[in-house]
């Protein structure tokens, strides 16, 4: 390959990977380690403690971020469980099911809320839920999650779907396997790491969620980023550093996760 | 007499043909896979579809197994309509191409697969698995991954895999093309031997004439969708029944030609160049019929001096070594080139140079009339 093609030669590579790391990181970087500040000041440090997370459990806020969290984890697990089954059946059928009339407009149906603005989709499910008199809660929360962590489930399922080929479905046919058996025992297996990924994406995605959240969550009910930007409203405390760094490195967890299970798969799916 | 009877109340009692297909047709949208295919494919027969790629044989074994549907006609198996049956109801199995073992099953599981789903109890599975493994001599193997194997090792579990359930047809999809040459050669012998242990009908799909010839009871010689000939091998190599099937099995000197004269079972043809020679023909060809004659290169011989019988003259253009044998392009006429092999047991004609002149005898009975 000739030296000019090769980007790490290009004029200023280096000087603007290094700024787009810092702009990136840098915050990210300063939030964790003024968690661990043991003054209440946010910007002046002082000496090393574990006192804002001592907060985040015992301080006054706590039972507070405790019920946060718990709504977030069980609205996340449900709402990524069903979005991840619908998605699933979604992919066998727009991948498996042969061309049908309507094909490529129920693949853009699928795919659009990745791209309407979110407040779009806040305002528009508000306005919905507030047409036919739904009460606004946890249910109308999980409901608005499940919704749009479809399409983030979507996503990597069929991707994997469209890489496995159909012939261990016609083998597993073959050996005498119903429909059923042939998905349950080769394609969902095989298919596996991809329905995982789905899963953790739309996981993530539904943890995360502040603005379609804060539109349907209506009063008395929060999740952990409602409730943190409630916190925040009244001023930053250094205990709200203390809970972003936990979020950030579960986020982390997950990913790592997600990535590993990936890389399995592949190694066990090599072809001869 | 009495032995004509008898034979014929033999073949009354023969069991119905494993397979019958009965103008079986497919098209995709405008593209015609298949037009009205009909033949029978006999108990224990290794029967081969040959064809160059694209020629619907493939298809037609997508369908016996009941991948695709049929567009028309019908496709009996041991007398009973299997046509509408989808295909975890046909008691036929397939070995893949590619061969399509479950990436997440062991070489054990992957056999036992068929069995599970057809409700064996777990004994009867272990011992059928069991001497699957043996049969195709992977019992070292048994607890190993198939991405973990050789490409031969997996030829042999999908092997295993697709005769464990004792389908009473198997279908084999071009198995051996993903394998090189040596292993080829090994897993052709393997396949014949395993054919004739277990009895099982053997539905065979290649595009390579060496396998189809070697392996096979039968071939069904396949082109744009229609049988072109269905017969023995040697039948099909000697006696092809057309320019395709001549052209397509072994190698051959197509050449025009016109018939000038009809004999007894003998035509006299007239060669684009006025050259007169002798051929026969399967097909009952009246005088002045156009069509071409086939000649295979190793029934030619050449030689320095006029030889006895009927002969052609020429001119060595080109001398080619393949090992076993030396090919030579011989010139005719300006328009007019044949090939002629010798086999290398000697090296007496090694020594001929390009512009040479050259006879070229054609063994008895050797050219072919064709007349499509």
């Amino acid at each position: 390959m000739r030296r000019g093609f090769d980007i790490k030669h290009y004029g200023g590579f280096f000087a603007l990977t290094c700024l787009c790391l810092f702009i990136l990181y840098a915050p990210l970087i300063i939030v964790m380690i003024y968690s661990f500040n043991d003054s209440p000041s946010i910007t002046r440090w002082e000496s090393m403690s574990l006192r804002w997370y001592r907060d985040i459990f015992t301080g006054v806020e706590s039972e507070k971020f405790k019920v946060a969290a718990w709504n977030s984890l069980t609205i996340a697990i449900s709402a990524a469980t069903v979005a991840t089954m619908v998605a699933t059946a979604a992919a066998v059928g727009m991948i498996r099911g042969g061309n049908f009339r309507g094909k490529s407009v129920s693949f853009a149906l699928i795919s659009l809320p990745v791209m309407v603005p979110e407040i779009v989709t806040a305002v528009a499910t508000l306005i919905f839920f507030s047409a036919i008199g739904f009460t606004l809660g946890t249910l109308s929360i999980l409901v608005a999650h499940i919704v749009f962590c479809i399409p983030f489930a979507y996503l990597p399922i069929s991707a994997r779907l469209q890489g496995i080929e159909a012939c261990y479905e016609e083998a597993a046919q073959d050996l005498y396997a119903t429909r059923w058996q042939t998905f349950r025992y080769v394609l969902m297996p095989v298919l596996g790491p991809g329905i995982v990924s789905g899963f953790l994406l739309a996981f993530i995605i539904s943890l995360d969620d502040f603005i379609i959240t804060s539109f349907v969550k209506g009063s008395g009910v929060e999740t952990l980023p409602t409730a943190i930007f409630g916190a925040v409203k009244q001023g930053i405390k250094p205990n709200i550093m203390a809970l972003s760094t936990l979020l950030l490195l579960f986020s982390i967890l997950l990913v790592t996760c997600s990535y590993f299970i990936g890389k399995r798969g592949e190694v066990t799916h090599s072809e001869p | 007499m009495g032995r004509a009877i008898s034979m014929q109340a033999l073949s009354g009692a023969a069991p119905a043909a494993a397979i019958v297909l009965r103008q079986v047709s497919k098209t995709f949208g405008d593209f015609t896979a298949l037009s009205a295919v009909n033949f029978e494919i006999g108990d224990n027969e290794f029967f081969t579809l040959l064809g160059p790629s694209g020629c619907g044989k493939t298809t037609l074994l997508r369908l016996i197994a009941g991948f695709e549907d049929t567009t028309g006609g019908t496709i009996h198996l041991y007398g009973e309509e299997i046509g509408n049956l989808p295909p975890n109801k046909r008691p036929v199995n397939t070995v893949f191409q590619n061969y399509a073992l479950f990436p997440h099953m062991t070489v054990w599981e992957n056999i036992s697969f068929g069995l599970q789903m057809l409700g064996w109890t777990r004994k009867d599975i272990d011992r059928r698995v069991g001497e699957m493994v043996l049969m195709v001599k992977l019992d070292q193997f048994a607890d190993r991954k198939p991405s973990r194997m050789s490409g031969g090792q997996q030829q042999r579990v999908a092997l295993a895999r697709a005769m464990a359930p004792r389908p009473r047809v198997l279908l084999l999809d071009e198995p051996l093309s993903a394998l090189d040459l040596k292993l080829r050669q090994e897993m052709r012998t393997e396949l014949k031997r395993l054919q004739r242990e277990t009895g099982i009908t053997f539905i065979f799909v290649t595009h390579d004439q060496g396998e189809a010839l070697s392996l096979s009871d039968r071939i069904a010689v396949m082109s744009a969708g229609e049988i072109q000939q269905i017969g023995p091998p040697s039948d099909i190599y000697e006696y092809p029944a057309n320019r395709f099937v001549a052209g397509f099995i072994g190698e051959t000197n197509l050449i025009g030609a016109k018939v000038t004269a009809v004999g007894k079972d003998v035509l006299t043809c007239e060669l684009s160049d006025g050259e007169i020679v002798h051929a026969r023909s399967d097909a009952p060809v009246s005088e002045g019929r156009a069509g071409s004659i086939s000649l295979r290169p190793e029934h030619l011989t050449l030689s320095w001096e006029k030889p006895v019988g009927e002969s052609l003259r020429g001119e060595i253009l080109e001398v080619t070594y393949l090992g076993t044998d030396m090919q030579y392009r011989v010139r005719l006429s300006d328009r007019l080139h044949l090939d002629v092999r010798h086999q290398n047991k000697n090296n007496a004609i090694v020594a001929i140079n390009p512009g040479a002149p050259v006879y070229i005898s054609i063994a008895d009975n050797a050219a072919r009339f064709l007349v499509r």
